[in-house]
Formats: structure tokens, sequence, C-alpha cells
């Protein structure tokens, strides 16, 4: 009997292709330190994966840019290509597959049959739900439809991208296509969400590598995060916090605060309300950060991060302040109104007073008012 | 909606409005009132008439050297944790952002851990307030439900404030959230209690200090 790819084991494949057993413990041990996990989960993560087979991964991509897929693509530990060829079987992805059409969806509901139960489901994108689903549709059925379906013989969803995790921005403000988080759909199944607009590579290849050597579903965090990748805030571990501390802020990005690489915060820098690894692993392989970069975080891994006002006003200021300007008007005709009915309340109540005063008055009240 | 986007969105706006609308309401309800005629003849001119009043606003401001050993302590301790509140709440980046955002001007703040520490010393000083007004029997005689709710808003702004500088108890966002609520829900109070204090107390110093003089008494 021939032996093919899909049926060797992950460890199988690699001694096939020259790796050496302790290669491969050093290549795990390097992938857990890469994702921050203890350091006994690489030999852990080497045994489980040296004798199991290529789990099946479907991934679906539904309202969204595609920058989810871009980024996972550029992962640095594991790579993609490791991923793909070495660790998952990934049965269908329809921006990577060569394969269209019939093929493509043949291919989707033979691994979805063959790995019933077992098979671990990626979603990248929202799914609208208005206009009977009419706004993203493949092989004639709705996004709703196909995650249904996909979602009854998954063994766990992993929702990348904000995207599928919260929504997102087509969930934003005024939300057109009526468009929902995938935990909104689902509700039987263990969903962990790798939020991030996009997600951080590493934390998508990670979160899956994980669950294959674990099995299990990792610590989540309220918004069904992956701890280990969403524990901290940007804040807690930048590079920049020390000026925070100090107090010494940019006020622009071009004033010599900036170009010190002083604490991003009046400029907007969501970074202490954004929980997300990038400030750790960094993007590009390490290289650097949006912070590191000059830009403050714009929160991207956060639930409703596109509503919650400018990306350039401070998070102490009111939601409605946008950089660089004073109050809106709305906000002025409001305070002047309010002042408005005051001085009416304050008149009409005074002269109230007036009235009782006159009817008490004394001669012996002659006392000034105040204290 | 989350609560963090409640308490810098809807929350403070309305707080925002109730305060105008509060500290108007007040300060023109106080302005119009009428003064009580006073049928005896002016003991000063205008001109100390005016000047009772201003010289009235600086006295009342110090003890007086005769009971400065009886009311030394407490004067010190008043300033002490004005002087921080208004320390605190002026010169700290996050809230001269804030203030900058509404009047359309910042100025220069101080390092966050000096703030921090001047925050804990005024929160110091508060409890050192608040054991004086519950130990002195005068002094709970006097207090009502306003003066211990006016402690608590504001010692509420300070706690939240701190610990979301510290990071303590909850994460960031939701400490951010608690501070800005708590800082609405003292907008909302502060026309109405004794907090308008801010307002009144120098007026009121000055008209008291006019009458004094008008009957030729130094205040």
């Amino acid at each position: 009997m021939i032996q093919t790819n899909d049926d060797l084991t992950v460890g199988e494949m690699l001694f096939r292709a020259g790796i050496s057993r302790r290669g491969f413990i050093q290549y795990c041990t390097a992938v857990a330190s890469a994702m921050a996990l203890p350091p006994w989960m690489g030999t852990a993560m080497a045994e489980q994966l040296r004798t199991s087979p290529r789990p099946s991964v479907v991934y679906l991509s539904f309202q969204e840019c595609t920058g989810c897929l871009e980024s996972l693509t550029r992962s640095f530990a594991p790579t993609i290509e490791d991923l793909i060829f070495n660790t998952i079987s990934l049965d269908y992805n329809d921006t990577l597959m060569a394969a269209s059409g019939e093929a493509a969806e043949s291919a989707r509901a033979k691994a979805m049959k063959d790995n019933f139960g077992k098979y671990v489901l990626v979603v990248d994108g929202s799914v609208p739900t208005g206009a009977g689903g009419a706004y993203c549709a493949a092989g004639g059925r709705s996004a709703e439809d196909t995650l249904r379906e996909a979602a009854k013989g998954a063994a766990a969803i992993v929702c990348v991208g904000t995207c599928a995790a919260f929504g997102g921005i087509p969930l934003a403000n005024p939300n057109p296509t009526s468009a929902w988080p995938v935990s909104a759909i689902v509700g039987d199944k263990p969903i962990i969400n790798v939020s991030g607009c996009p997600p951080m590579p590493e934390v998508i290849t990670g979160t899956l590598l994980q669950f294959f050597t674990t099995g299990q579903v990792p610590d989540l965090d309220e918004h069904r995060r992956p701890k280990v990748f969403f524990g901290n805030t940007i804040h807690d571990r930048c590079y920049r916090r020390p000026f925070y501390d100090q107090g010494k802020f940019a006020k622009t990005f071009d004033d010599e605060g900036a170009r010190n690489g002083w604490c991003l915060y009046e400029l907007g820098c969501k970074g202490p309300t954004t929980y997300n690894a990038c400030a750790t692993i960094k993007w590009n392989g390490g290289t650097s950060f949006p912070i590191e970069s000059g830009h403050g975080c714009i929160g991207c891994s956060e639930p409703g991060f596109w509503d919650k006002g400018s990306f350039y006003s401070a998070l102490s200021t009111p939601a409605w302040s946008k950089a660089g300007e004073v109050a809106p008007r709305q906000v002025l005709e409001l305070a002047a109104g309010a002042a408005a009915v005051g001085v009416v309340l304050g008149a009409a109540s005074a002269g109230v007073s007036r009235l009782r005063q006159r009817g008490s008055e004394r001669p012996s009240d002659n006392e000034p008012k105040g204290s | 909606m989350d609560l963090l986007g409640f308490a810098r969105g809807p929350a403070l706006k309305v707080a925002l409005a109730i305060f105008c609308l509060g500290v108007v309401w007040r300060i023109v309800g106080f302005a119009l009132l009428r003064l009580r005629r006073d049928l005896n003849k002016p003991r000063t001119s205008t001109l100390k008439f005016l000047s009772g009043g201003v010289v009235t606003i600086g006295s009342r401001s110090w003890p007086h050297k005769e009971f400065i050993g009886r009311t030394g302590a407490g004067e010190a301790l008043g300033y002490s944790y004005h002087i921080g509140l208004f320390v605190v709440v002026l010169l700290f980046g996050p809230h001269i952002v804030f203030l900058g955002s509404l009047f359309g001007f910042t100025w220069p703040g101080l390092p966050s851990s000096l703030i921090t520490m001047l925050s804990v010393l005024t929160l110091t000083l508060f409890l050192a307030v608040l054991f004086r007004r519950v130990t002195n029997p005068v002094m709970r005689m006097l207090s009502n439900f306003d003066d211990y709710f006016s402690w608590f808003i504001t010692a509420l702004v300070l706690v939240t404030g701190l610990a979301a500088t510290a990071h303590i108890g909850a994460p960031y966002e939701k400490l951010l959230a608690w501070h800005i609520l708590s800082v609405d829900a003292l907008l909302i109070w502060f026309p109405f209690g004794k907090l308008m204090h801010a307002f009144y107390i120098f007026p009121s110093r000055a008209i008291n200090g006019a009458l004094l003089a008008r009957k030729g008494a130094i205040s």
C-alpha cells in the first residue's frame, strides 16, 4: 500500500525530510519560547506532534479584507509553510488553495466528513446576516449557512481577526450588513478569539499549535482570547512606558518628544486599554511594532475599536473629542443650553425667595446674606 | 458600547450639562437674592465698604493670630489637601489633556510618579480630615449628609484615579471607566452640595466683609 503524506504523522514527515529528533525538539522549544509558553511545553509539543497525524484545518473567509491571511503568511515562528506542510493539513482555504469552484467546495465537504468532530474550523471575517445573507455568499450559500454547517463537526473554532472575533469594522456603526461575530451565530462549540486587525501571525499559529499539541482550549480571557498572548496590555509591556511614568509625552508627531521616543498617550495611543502581544513578540520577525514606528496603538484587538472615538484623542479625553479640537459644537451648545436653563431657574428661584422674604421680613431680620 | 465608552461619552456629556445648569442656577439664584435693607447709617465711606469686602477675602483665608493655636492645625490640614487636589487635578498629564480638550489650551505637567505620590498623600489627608470630623464633637454635630457625601465622592475620585494609575484591582480600562464615572458623579453632585463652596467661598466672604465694614467692624 502506498503511504501518502496525509497518512504520515508530523514526526514521520519531518524525519523523512532529514530533520533529526534532536533538531525537532529544538524547533518545538524555540516555537514554545516564541509563543511565551512554559519551557516544558516545548517537549510536550514535540512529543504530541511527533506521534499524531496532521490535524485537519478548514479555513473559512467571510466578510473580511484578507489582511488576516496576509498576516498569517508572514508568520516567522512557525512559518506558514511549516504549518501547512508539516504541522497541519490545511484542507480548505479559498485564497491559498489551487482548486476553485466545485473542486474546492468538494474538498471542504470531504475534509469535514472525514474529520467530523476532529477538525479545527478557522474563521476569518464577520458574518453578514442582512438581506438574507446576500452580502457574503460563496457557492450559492450565505456565510451564515456555511458557518453553521462547518461548525457542526468542528472540535473548536478559532476566530482569526477582530471581524470574526468581535464583528470588527463591518459591525461598526451603522453596521449596514447586519454583521455579527462568530460567537453570535455559533453557541455550542469552544471558540478561541485571536483578535487584531490584523492579528499577529505568531499569535494565530501559536494558538493553533497550542490547541493541536495540548488538545485543549487554552486559558481564555473574558473576550475568549488566549491569556498567554492577551494577558497584558500593550502599555504594560511598552518600551515607552518609563516616559509615561515620568510624565514625558509627545504632543505632536514631529515634536522633540516624538523624536526622543516619549510616550504617545496624548496623541491617542490606546495601548493602556489594549490587550495584545505586539509589544513583546513584535511584527515582521520581531522587527518592530506600531508604537516603535512612531504611531500610537489604535486598539485593534479590542471589541468595538472602530467606534471608540478618534484614534488620535487621548483616552482621558471625552469620547467625542477630536485631536487638536476644543469641545465640538454640539457639546458647547449643550453646555450653553444647560447654562441658559440654569439662568432661568436661578432667576425663578431668586424671585420665589424674594417673595418669601418680603412676606416674612421683620425689622429684626436685618442680617447679611452669605456666610 | 463598553463601560469606558459610556463613561467618556454619554455619561460625561450628561454630567457636564447638569454641572453647567446647576452651577449657573445656584450662582444666578444667589446673585439675584435681595439684600435686606440696612436702616442703620453707614459707619464708613463707600471706599472702606468695598475694601472691607476685599480685605476679608484675605483675612478669612488665614487663621487669626488669637486662635491660631486652636484652629491652625485644622486649617493646615484643609490647605494641604486642597493644594494636593489642585496639583493632582491640574498638573497630571492625562488630566491636562482632558481639560485641554474642553478649553483649547494645555500647560506643562508633573511626572506621573510624583502625581501618584501626591495623590496618596492627599488621600491620607482626606482620611485625616474625616477622622477629625467624626472625632471632634462640635464638628460631628455640625456635619450632615452633605458633608459626608461630598467627602465620599471626592475621595472616590481620588481612589479610583490612583487605582487606575497604579493598575490595582482590575484591568486598566475598567479602572479608568470607574474613575471617569466617579468624576461624572462628582460633576452632577457638585452644584447641589457643599462642593459648591468652590464658587461661593470668595463672594460670600467679600459680602460679609463689606457689610461688616459698613457697620464699622473689622473682620
